[in-house]
């Protein structure tokens, strides 16, 4: 894809997010939802397809995000707008630091152990935030009332989390066309080479993952305000839904590509609408059911498949 | 949680009751992981399906009894039930990413866990099961002591299931065709070894092993649709300090792992029980991730 389609598409999508709030009232939550998850299909992805560290853990940093908002709304005694930016901000700045901490612990681990350790992380700070009684314990916390009219708090949020994913987007975009993009692949790519190349392998693993973070964080404060409650299982740490969505988003999409993710998002989440409206009661088991079937018939994703398909056309051997 | 530590300092009898019912649970830990060790160590993949199995095993149990069997017949029928199952995931899914990448397997284990969580969900309910093998209870100590005949016999019934296995492998013509595809599945096929039946053979294996464990967890303790990750990362957890190779090391680590999960249950309250299993894999990892990378190495 050359740059001009690029900003093309991006086009398009703009005026989409833009416009169709308007001309689909009904749709507003849907699109929400959609824009949460093309960030987390990007986030992950970062790790994931660029760098090949495969993450069951990021929605650490998401619940990190719902929590500390949840909390500075609750605690803070400032009007809405004012706690809501607070919480974001304190969101974020602790997001990163667990990024620094977790990153340090774990990202010299490779392969399976790094994908179960991470998978642990998630899982136990869901345990602890259901145990905590400050956080609500096992029942969760309910966030503030939106002081605006009616239906302005979904258009709020939904504007909210499209500036997000636009611009995780356009600095994801930026940073793989850096060094660090580069040296990001170089690490997926042949890690112990990249180390004698001179790079800064851990640094660069652990700016990778505050990135994430600080996206997830942010997006996790603003989603728990557009669902209004947050259960530490089911909303903020909930590694069996979003945690798992996320990796099999960005699979679907096509690995380590930059539209891969928010195509596989877009997809993703349509065919997970059309599960609740059609097989209600039995969505869950068809959701477990599609991530087998594209892990283990479509592990390269539309991105790589259609990068098959141009091959094949033009006539290069596999 | 202060308080229940001083008073496990202060009543020694209280921290043998915790420890020895721990220990007793332990078994079952070690049996789950001995598969998930078999399984690692021949397919080469982490099956995250792993706790599923025994959750499935304990659910065969629970129906057995509930249809008239005795409980302790069910554990031979569990497991022979769930070595089919086995049979039926390895040859429709876990086959087709046995030689891809290690995630992909993950991936695909992970799927197949929450499908038959949310299958057990919707068949079973979801409620907390469990089957009293109406045993009573043994008391030592002047009563200060209570274990529950059932988690002894348990206990002595996953060592007897580990010492068969480890026999197995050692004797039979089966078991010898396995080690040897672990070692070598190139030169196991030159010899004439059909490894695809050996890989469906080993996986079946390790969910009768899971099966197994699962009867013994609905007698001794309870079961729940949502309760298999617990039991893979136990497994995991064993495996990484054991090593995939050694049955000893297994027992005595699942043994461990048991009665340290049941005296930080005990301390911190059994709502953070979860949260200590899975944080302990976390410390495990980075602990031996430290040691190898000490060594310039990492992790295999």
């Amino acid at each position: 894809m050359n740059r001009l389609s690029d900003w093309h598409i991006m086009g398009v999508l703009a005026v989409l997010g833009l416009g169709l709030p308007f001309l689909a009232p009904s749709l507003i939550t849907q699109l929400s939802f959609l824009w949460l998850m093309v960030v987390f299909a990007l986030t992950w992805d970062m790790l994931g397809g660029r760098m090949g560290y495969n993450s069951f853990g990021n929605i650490v940093f998401f619940g990190i995000g719902c929590y500390a908002a949840a909390i500075v709304q609750r605690d803070a005694g400032l009007p809405y707008f004012e706690a809501l930016a607070l919480g974001l901000v304190l969101g974020a700045v602790i997001a990163v630091a667990a990024a620094l901490l977790f990153g340090a612990a774990l990202l010299g681990i490779r392969g399976h152990y790094f994908a179960i350790g991470t998978l642990g992380l998630g899982i136990t700070a869901a345990e602890i935030a259901a145990g905590w009684d400050y956080v609500g314990a096992g029942s969760g916390m309910a966030l503030p009332l939106y002081p605006g009219a009616l239906g302005a708090r979904e258009l709020f949020f939904c504007y909210a989390l499209f500036a997000v994913a636009i611009v995780c987007f356009l600095s994801l975009r930026w940073l793989y066309g850096t060094r660090f993009g580069l040296a990001l692949n170089a690490i997926r790519d042949d890690q112990d080479k990249a180390d004698a190349m001179g790079l800064r392998t851990t640094q660069i693993k652990v700016f990778a993952w505050c990135v994430a973070a600080f996206f997830l964080a942010i997006s996790g404060g603003l989603a728990a305000n557009m669902i209004g409650f947050i259960d530490p299982r089911d909303v903020a740490f909930a590694g069996a839904t979003f945690g798992v969505w996320m990796v099999l988003m960005a699979i679907l999409g096509g690995k380590g590509t930059l539209w891969g993710p928010v195509l596989g998002a877009v997809v993703f989440h349509i065919t997970q609408e059309l599960f609740w409206t059609y097989l209600l009661g039995w969505q869950r088991v068809a959701l477990g059911l599609l991530i087998v079937v594209i892990v283990v018939f479509f592990p390269q994703g539309i991105m790589g498949w259609i990068a098959e398909r141009r091959a094949a056309r033009e006539g290069a051997r596999p | 949680m202060l308080d229940n530590l001083a008073l496990l300092v202060q009543f020694p009898a209280v921290t043998v009751d915790v420890v020895v019912n721990g220990l007793l649970i332990g078994a079952i830990f070690a049996l789950a992981a001995y598969g998930m060790a078999l399984v690692w160590g021949v397919l080469n993949i982490v099956n995250v399906v792993q706790g599923e199995l025994v959750v499935l095993g304990g659910y065969v149990t629970f129906l057995l009894v509930q249809a008239g069997m005795p409980p302790l017949l069910g554990l031979p029928v569990s497991a022979v039930v769930m070595f089919g199952v086995g049979w039926v995931i390895y040859r429709a899914i876990v086959f087709r990413v046995v030689d891809k990448d290690v995630f992909i397997s993950i991936l695909a284990t992970f799927g197949l866990a929450i499908l038959i969580q949310q299958l057990a969900n919707l068949s079973f309910g979801a409620d907390v099961r469990s089957v009293d093998a109406g045993l009573g209870s043994a008391y030592f100590l002047d009563g200060m002591v209570t274990v529950a005949w059932v988690k002894l016999i348990a206990f002595v019934l996953a060592l007897v299931a580990g010492a068969a296995l480890w026999l197995f492998l050692r004797h039979a013509r089966l078991g010898q065709a396995i080690r040897a595809t672990a070692q070598n599945p190139r030169a196991a096929r030159i010899l004439g070894i059909d490894t695809g039946r050996v890989y469906a053979a080993t996986y079946a294996l390790n969910a009768a092993l899971c099966g197994a464990a699962g009867s013994l967890a609905v007698m001794a303790w309870t079961i729940h649709p949502y309760m298999g990750l617990p039991y893979t990362v136990r497994s995991f957890m064993v495996v990484v300090v054991a090593g995939v190779g050694n049955v000893g090391a297994v027992v005595a680590a699942g043994l461990g792992l048991g009665a340290l999960e049941n005296v930080a249950g005990f301390v911190l309250g059994t709502e953070f029980q979860i949260a200590f299993v899975f944080a302990l894999m976390v410390a495990i990892l980075v602990w031996r991730h430290g040691r190898a990378a000490r060594r310039r190495e990492h992790l295999k």
